[in-house]
Formats: structure tokens, sequence, C-alpha cells
């Protein structure tokens, strides 16, 4: 994108003054470099998404924005349901709660060093993945409904998990308010067979050493010292989530009209928080989030049930767990206001910052962990969320490298075997069903996961903690 | 049916994150068979899919572009719900409403080697438009 687009404040903060149907301006918290590789439609579509009613102080993108649906990926709005503010669908998305969970093997990767090639077999076994993956968990009327009410917290009273687990899940790994009955029998049929499964694309399950500390204090709080084994799992809400997205997104679309709400792009479909669609969205919105969340508990049994194979004495700590795209209902202070809004994270996670109420009590001097998934080739990046984030960006934070290439464009340079060997010579094993789906996975189609952790830091979002390298990954 | 020729083609097309389907033909029913196509060529190649086992879609919808948006989506959940590769795609469209036979296997990863899974259709790139007699009809889709 062009510069002079932008009003520069700093070195990492771009704001777009509000013009034509923007009701505030916007803001882009990137680098220089990041701003100018930046798609022209994360623009777009941050000023459309600046226009839309009850739209509150500013619309955000962070470090690793690009092209979405309607909102763009990467995208924070918060929108105040007393002043006409609405909900989409497309600002959250398909995969609802996606997110990011980091457990801790309580080992150090040398001490595993030997059988990486067992320990990439142990963990593609079980923990399904993949096209056409099932479960060996199939739901029943009743489980469903409990599930989507109870999250991680059902998942535990199945149990899965352990009860410290829940302490250190976003929500105490159960969100409130969820609504079974706004959720369609579709979506609850895909998602009978799908508990406790990875998916594909750029889903991951996998094995990395805190390769580097940048905050030793924070460090310390979350457990992770250098050299130490951990295992980041990267999963949503499966077919549920999807096709809650697919439902709404289509109904909001019809009911936008309705309301009388004049969209410059059809994918910004939303309806007014208090409308029966928005309070239906919500409802069955966060039936997703807990499915999500019940997922990622599932897997997590899956993988301690593994490693407990392998090393009886074995005991995976659950570090935290944090969602990447959500709308959910917090108090923020507005020009010197405590305001309930509804803040749409769309491709960003929770920042909270220190002494925040809602963090486990063990990180509440060091402030949310958020974690950052990079490409298969580099790992992830482990920060936590600043108070200054509250007024920045609705305590929000960056989640992922994002892509720089299309899938078609990676297939066409890269193929998934020859990739395998060469990151089985780095030392990097990875297992999964699909060499085409590797080949899209491709590290280098990916960007540079260190400059977008660097300008989240940069513009105070968040503090860097700690690099996550790559030893044994799961793809589906 | 779903036959490749010089007026009916599919193509996949270009989204950082993501893909677009597209699929021409002469017909409108032409082209949301191709689109349909060029959406199994997302996962895996059309020409490995045995049309063995048929399933059977009907939707009613006005709106050219929504009934293509609730095409896609129905083949999606078939995909999804039965874990199905499609290769062959009928359609007809009267007065809005759609009938369809979708024919395929069950995914099959030494041969299929699928890609991704499909989570759903978007409204980005959406289009259903008659181009002087030929027909086009395409979408982004979340993978």
């Amino acid at each position: 994108m062009e510069l002079n687009l932008f009003q520069k404040i700093n070195e990492t903060t771009w704001q777009i003054s509000a013009h034509g149907n923007m009701r505030v301006p916007a803001i882009i918290y990137a680098s220089e470099e990041i701003i100018q590789n930046m798609d022209n439609k994360v623009y777009e579509q941050l000023c459309n998404v600046a226009g839309l009613p009850g739209i509150v102080d500013k619309a955000y993108a962070m470090p690793d924005a690009h092209w979405g649906y309607g909102f763009p990926i990467g995208g924070v709005a918060a929108f105040d349901p007393e002043h006409g503010g609405v909900v989409s669908a497309g600002g959250v998305g398909f995969d609802i709660s996606c997110g990011v969970r980091l457990l801790h093997t309580g080992m150090k990767i040398d001490e595993l060093r030997s059988q990486l090639p067992a320990i990439a077999d142990l963990l593609y076994n079980a923990v399904p993945s993949g096209v056409g993956s099932k479960s060996r968990i199939k739901l029943t009327d009743k489980e469903m409904k409990d599930m989507l009410q109870g999250g991680a917290r059902w998942a535990l009273h199945q149990g899965f998990g352990e009860s410290e687990d829940l302490e250190f899940i976003e929500e105490h790994g159960h969100m409130t308010g969820a609504r079974p009955e706004y959720i369609s029998a579709r979506a609850k049929e895909r998602q009978r067979p799908e508990m406790g499964t990875l998916g594909s694309g750029n889903h991951y399950l996998e094995l990395q050493e805190v390769k580097t500390i940048d905050d030793p204090i924070a460090a310390e709080a979350l457990g992770l010292s250098l050299g130490d084994a951990v295992i980041s799992i990267h999963c949503g809400s499966r077919g549920l989530g999807h096709q809650i997205g697919t439902d709404y997104l289509r109904d909001m679309l019809v009911e936008s009209k309705k309301h009388g709400i004049n969209l410059p792009d059809r994918e910004l479909a939303c309806a007014p928080i208090h409308s029966e669609i928005g309070e239906h969205y919500l409802g069955a919105m966060r039936g997703g989030i807990n499915c999500a969340l019940a997922n990622r508990q599932i897997i997590t049994h899956f993988t301690r049930e593994a490693f407990q194979k392998m090393f009886p004495n074995s005991n995976l700590r659950l570090v935290y767990d944090v969602s990447h795209n959500t709308c959910k209902s917090e108090w923020h202070e507005v020009d010197g206001e405590r305001k309930n809004l509804f803040v749409h994270r769309k491709g960003a996670t929770r920042a909270w910052g220190p002494d925040h109420a809602e963090l486990p009590k063990k990180y509440s001097t060091i402030g949310q962990p958020i974690f950052i998934g990079g490409s298969m080739g580099i790992g992830s990046y482990v920060l936590v969320g600043t108070k200054k984030a509250e007024s920045l960006s609705f305590s929000s934070a960056c989640h992922g490298a994002g892509r720089s290439m299309s899938r078609t464009e990676a297939t066409k340079i890269w193929r998934g075997s020859e990739l395998i060997e060469s990151l089985k010579e780095q030392g990097i094993f990875i297992r999964s069903g699909t060499y085409r789906g590797v080949a899209e996975e491709a590290p280098e189609a990916y960007k540079n996961l260190f400059s977008v952790v660097d300008s989240a830091a940069a513009a105070e979002l968040a503090i860097k903690v700690a690099h996550l390298a790559p030893h044994a990954c799961i793809k589906g | 049916m779903a036959t490749l020729t010089e007026q009916n083609t599919f193509e996949l097309f270009p989204h950082v994150a993501d893909i677009g389907i597209r699929g021409q033909g002469q017909t409108m029913e032409k082209a949301f068979e191709m689109a349909a196509m060029a959406l199994t060529s997302v996962v895996t190649d059309p020409q490995n899919v045995s049309p063995t086992i048929h399933v059977r879609i009907h939707l009613e919808e006005k709106d050219p572009e929504l009934l293509f948006l609730d095409w896609i989506n129905s083949v999606i959940y078939e995909m999804d719900i039965k874990r199905m590769l499609f290769s062959v795609y009928e359609v007809s469209i009267k007065s809005g409403v759609l009938e369809a036979q979708i024919k395929g296997e069950t995914v099959d990863l030494h041969k299929h080697d699928p890609a991704v899974d499909i989570k759903g259709a978007t409204l980005t790139e959406l289009k259903v438009i008659d181009l002087n007699g030929q027909w086009l009809a395409q979408c982004v889709v979340d993978v």
C-alpha cells in the first residue's frame, strides 16, 4: 500500500482519517515495510468496517492483516449495542474460536531428540487430522447439546483433561450464553464425528523447543526455559463453526436490508446486536466457541495419552489457550466512559494487560499469554498482553504470520515430498496424509513471523517472550 | 452433465489466504456444474474421483448469486458429512429451483491425496454473469 494513504502517528501506527462513509477513523499497526507490502484490500475493508453502524472509537488492523471476507483478517472492531451496534458473522469468520493452545511436556528437547521421528508418528496416530478424518468419539444429541453449552468444562467431565486445565483457558473453558437451539441441524451433523480432530489447511500440532527468550520474567511465570519441549495445537470449531458461519452469513445478508443497513460490500452482512437474528447468531457463535474449546481439550487429552505411552511419567501442563476468531461482550473505557461493547476479533487475539480480572492468578503480573503461529519451518512466538493495548486496540494483538502467497501459487513452486525431506534435514519431522497439502503450507508461502511479532511489540500491543522452534509437525 | 469442452471450463483463481473457484459454460447450469468441478479440484484432481455413489440436491432461491452460494455450500456439506469427493455434477435450474445429481466416492488418502478441507463459500468475488451467451459462476471458498 502507498504510505501517503495514511497519517503516520509513529513508526508502527498508521491512521486513516474518517472519510466517505466511515463513522470513525481506522488504524493499522505495522512497520513501514509491512504496510508497503500489505494488500490494498486491507485498506478498503478496514474503511468499510469503520462505516458500520454503532462502531466505537476506531477500526483496527493488526500487523498480520490481509484480505478477508468483509472484515480484513487481523481486524478488530467494537460495537455499542445501545447505539445501534451490529454483530457480523463475517467479522468472526467461518472457523469460530480457532485458536492456539500451548502444552509444556515437562521435558527438555535434548531428552527427546533421538526419538523425534517416533514421537511424530505417535502424535500423528493419536490425533485424527486431514480431509475425511473421523474421531473415535461420536456425540449423541444430548452430548452435543451439553458440549455446546459446556465447552472444555464439558470435555473435562467426560474424562478429557485435568481440573487444573480450566484456569488456563479463556473464559475458564466455558463460554456463557451459548444457545444450541440456534445452531442448525446441519451444523450439528457436520460436527458429530469431528470432536477431537485437528482439521487441515493451516491447522497443526507441533512439538517445539523454546529456542530464545526475550523476557525472562514473563517466561519464568509461564514456566518456559531455554531448551524446554512444548506442544502447540492450532485448530478451531471444525464443521460446526464452518456451518454456523455459512448459515448466518447468508441470513445476515438478507436481514441487513430489512434493518436498513447500507452495506458498501455485502460481505459485511450484519445485524443489530439487539435484533432477533443478532441475538440468535451470538447464541450460536458462543456454542461454536465452546465447541472449539472442547475440541482443543480433547486433542490435549489424546496428546497426553500418546505421550504417556512413550513417557509413562510425563505430565503435559496446559500453559494457556487463546482464540483468535471471536466476538465477545467486554467492558472497555471509551472517552472516559466504561462501556459494554461487542468486540470482533477476526484473526486477532485478546491481549489483556497485567492485573486484568480475567487472567489466571499465576499470570496476573505478566499479562495474557498470546501465541502467534508462523509456519512449519519457523514455529511460533509467545507474547503477553500490555496494559497499553487497552487504549490502543481494545486489548487485541496479532494472531499469525499470515500467508504471503496463494495456495495455487505454492503448489506450482514446491512438491510436498521434497519439502518433507528438506525439513527433515533441518531436524523437523513432518507427518501428514497429503503431499499437496504440505506443498500448500510451504514455509516460504508465509510472511516473516519475526517482522510481524516485532511490529506488534514496537506498537506496544504485546511484549515478546519466547520463540518456539519446530521439531515435529502434524499437518492435516 | 459436467464435461470439459471449449465452452465448458473450470479453474481456480488466486486469493492470498484462500482459493477462488470459477466455472464457465454455455448455460447457467453448466457454469454451476463447472464451478463445482473447480471446488473438487481445490481438494484433489477430479479425474481421480470415481462417480460411484449418487447424491441428490434440491434448492430453491430466485437470486442467481444466492442460488450459486447455496449450491456450492450444499456440495461442501455433502463432501463433509459423507466424507466424499465428487466428479460428476448434473444440474437443472427452472424458475429458481435447482435439482442436481452429484456422483463421487468416499475420500481415499492414497488415491486422492486430498489437500485441504473446505469450510464454506464466501461472498468474496461472488458472481453469476451471462457474458453474451457464455455464463460465468464464481466465488472464493474458505479453506
